[in-house]
């Protein structure tokens, strides 16, 4: 009985896996092929709103082993859409409980919670997962995993190219993209995207408040600093928002405004835009539907060329896919960095002077950086002064570089143009 | 699974490239970009950096001695910090004194729209310190966030003028008492 069950639970997918169509050739239809789903590891980043979704869409796509990562605990606030949690579950950790509740729910499905942050996995760990479904609201977030599997490419490793999913929604838009590294814009190169926060002016915010959310504001960024009343502002401790909640509220009261309460003060602080259950589910359902089709090969998928489609509910219904392009001189997938080939023993100044004869750099004064290492400055004075004493210097045994490293050179005669290496030590 | 290495292998045959592989230390975004800043910067001569660690280029102090203006003869020192979001996030940016200013606060917060509403990702570090040298050239009642300062402005030149240097010499306006920044050999 339950394995019939079981069997009827994947019967109408497995109809559409089976079908060759033009998308589908003879080999994604075989066994082989569609065993290949449930062999599948798939990396959930974030188990909030949108992660409840995708982890329950993923389950029942036919996922079989699946991994979620997320730091935050629950609260009660949460319960209205991340529906995967009860009100026991409040103080509990998200991914934990999220993981609990689907394991239980679709049977022969493994998923690991890790409660922890992203940051505090390396390579090694990413390197398990085929695919990363991301349900974030960070953008520092987003960036970290972006660059990380970005850098992660490997052309000696067919494993290392891992598809990037990446939902996000704010009131009643959303999006989704998918972003191959290093084949298509990554994460970096559609920043711009972003629109900044709006900020008040200082002194309006110092002289003249107007609204609620200024007074607040004043006693986030000037009477916290004034009064420091705990040496560092936590912006999920009640006791430190309820500070700034009396401190808002006696303000406006001497200017007359009202509407300053506990969940604005909290609202303004932690930049919090509401969320919307729907919106959630639309994108999640897109993401893990994308998920499915680059996993299987069913039909063909966002990516490629199209990769970006937004969503907005906010007047009536839009939606549009597009294609974004790569930016050439993207920080993270841009402009890859050229590996150099120099021998260990000599000079920074050796190096340097190498730039100037090189054909295609005649550098007449390179400055020259490596992550967290001023090498040499040309300017400003001062920092080449303190820098100067490592023209002299070797670049292996004094200055701790290595093959892998890269380094960055500038010079102010081309503005635009920075020239990326990875050195490549040629003997020892 | 979508052929993807096939297409990754087919990209770098067509860039005919000799990206490099394998495991790298990239440098970060925002180092790559202040590197470019600094640069670019036109300290002239009232003007330098002091780098606390080289190394670090996302923190450093910019010293500012006006040769004009009624801040002239002082010695102004700034923190500037730029986080890992820089340029999608301004600098922030700190006077060390406490100062008698009406667009600097006396935790030497700083008022200049480009360090924080008005900013915008092309901006750069040259732009704002051509912002704060502005501010010491012509300080500004309307945006005040030392609104005693600001008030004394707009009410006269001259004793505004008067309390400015009262102040820069370590003496008390209304109250406060600031902190010496004069320069110790007075300029020709």
């Amino acid at each position: 009985m339950a394995d019939s069950n079981e069997t009827r639970r994947w019967q109408y997918l497995d109809q559409i896996r089976r079908n060759p169509g033009p998308f589908n050739q003879d080999s994604d239809v075989s066994e082989e092929a569609l065993q290949a789903l449930g062999q599948h590891k798939v990396l959930v980043i974030g188990a909030g709103g949108l992660g409840c979704e995708i982890l329950k869409n993923l389950a029942l796509s036919g996922f079989k082993n699946i991994d979620v990562i997320d730091m935050d605990t629950i609260d009660i606030s949460n319960l209205n859409r991340q529906f995967l949690f009860r009100k026991d579950d409040v103080g509990k950790y998200k991914a934990e409980v999220a993981a609990a509740f689907v394991e239980k729910r679709v049977k022969g499905i493994k998923i690991t919670p890790h409660n922890c942050r992203i940051q505090d996995f390396d390579e090694d760990f990413y390197k398990q997962f085929q695919l990363v479904v991301c349900g974030l609201d960070s953008i520092e977030a987003r960036r970290w995993i972006n660059a990380t599997l970005v850098n992660m490419v490997d052309m000696d490793d067919s494993d290392s190219l891992k598809p990037l999913i990446d939902g996000g929604t704010e009131g009643f838009k959303g999006q989704t993209r998918v972003i191959i590294p290093t084949l298509t814009p990554c994460i970096e190169c559609q920043l711009d995207l972003y629109t900044p926060r709006a900020a008040v002016p200082l002194c309006t915010l110092a002289t003249i408040p107007r609204q609620p959310e200024h007074c607040i504001e004043w006693a986030h960024i000037i009477a916290w600093d004034q009064e420091k009343p705990f040496p560092d502002l936590d912006k999920d401790d009640p006791e430190h928002i309820t500070w700034l909640y009396q401190k808002a509220s006696a303000r406006a009261q001497e200017f007359g405004i009202t509407g300053v309460t506990y969940s604005l003060t909290q609202g303004v602080v932690k930049n919090i835009i509401p969320a919307i259950a729907s919106t959630n589910a639309i994108i999640a359902a897109s993401c893990c539907n994308e998920a499915l089709k680059i996993a299987t090969t069913i039909a063909p998928s966002l990516g490629l060329e199209e990769s970006y489609m937004m969503y907005s509910g906010d007047d009536s219904i839009y939606t549009s896919t597009f294609k974004y392009d790569r930016k050439p001189d993207c920080p993270v997938c841009g402009g890859a960095a050229k590996p150099l080939a120099v021998d260990p023993g000599i000079t920074l100044r050796e190096l340097l002077d190498s730039f100037a004869v090189k054909p295609d750099m005649q550098l007449k004064k390179p400055s020259i950086r490596a992550n967290n290492k001023t090498l040499y400055m040309q300017f400003p004075p001062s920092i080449e002064a303190q820098t100067r004493p490592n023209l002299d210097k070797t670049l292996k045994t004094d200055l701790g570089l290595d093959t892998g490293h890269e380094i960055a050179v500038t010079d102010p005669a081309f503005p635009t143009i920075t020239f990326n290496f990875i050195l490549s030590f040629t003997s020892t | 699974m979508l052929k993807l290495w096939s297409m990754k292998k087919e990209q770098q045959k067509q860039e005919n490239a000799d990206a490099a592989v394998g495991k790298k230390k990239k440098i970060t975004a925002a180092q790559l970009r202040v590197q470019k800043d600094l640069s670019e910067l036109s300290l002239g001569t009232t003007m330098q950096t002091i780098f606390p660690n080289p190394d670090d280029i996302l923190n450093f102090i910019l010293e500012i001695k006006p040769d004009e203006g009624v801040y002239n003869g002082g010695k102004f020192t700034f923190t500037f910090s730029m986080s890992a979001a820089y340029p999608h996030e301004p600098p922030k940016v700190r006077c060390q004194q406490k100062i008698y200013h009406p667009n600097i606060d006396l935790e030497g917060k700083v008022c200049l729209n480009i360090l924080r509403e008005d900013w915008k990702p092309v901006l750069n570090l040259n732009a704002v310190i051509v912002g704060m040298q502005f501010l010491f050239l012509e300080p500004n009642a309307s945006d005040p966030l030392n609104k005693e300062a600001a008030d004394d402005l707009r009410a006269s030149r001259e004793t505004f003028r008067r309390n400015v240097k009262a102040s820069m010499a370590g003496g008390s306006v209304r109250g406060t008492i600031y902190d010496n920044v004069m320069i110790s050999q007075p300029k020709r």
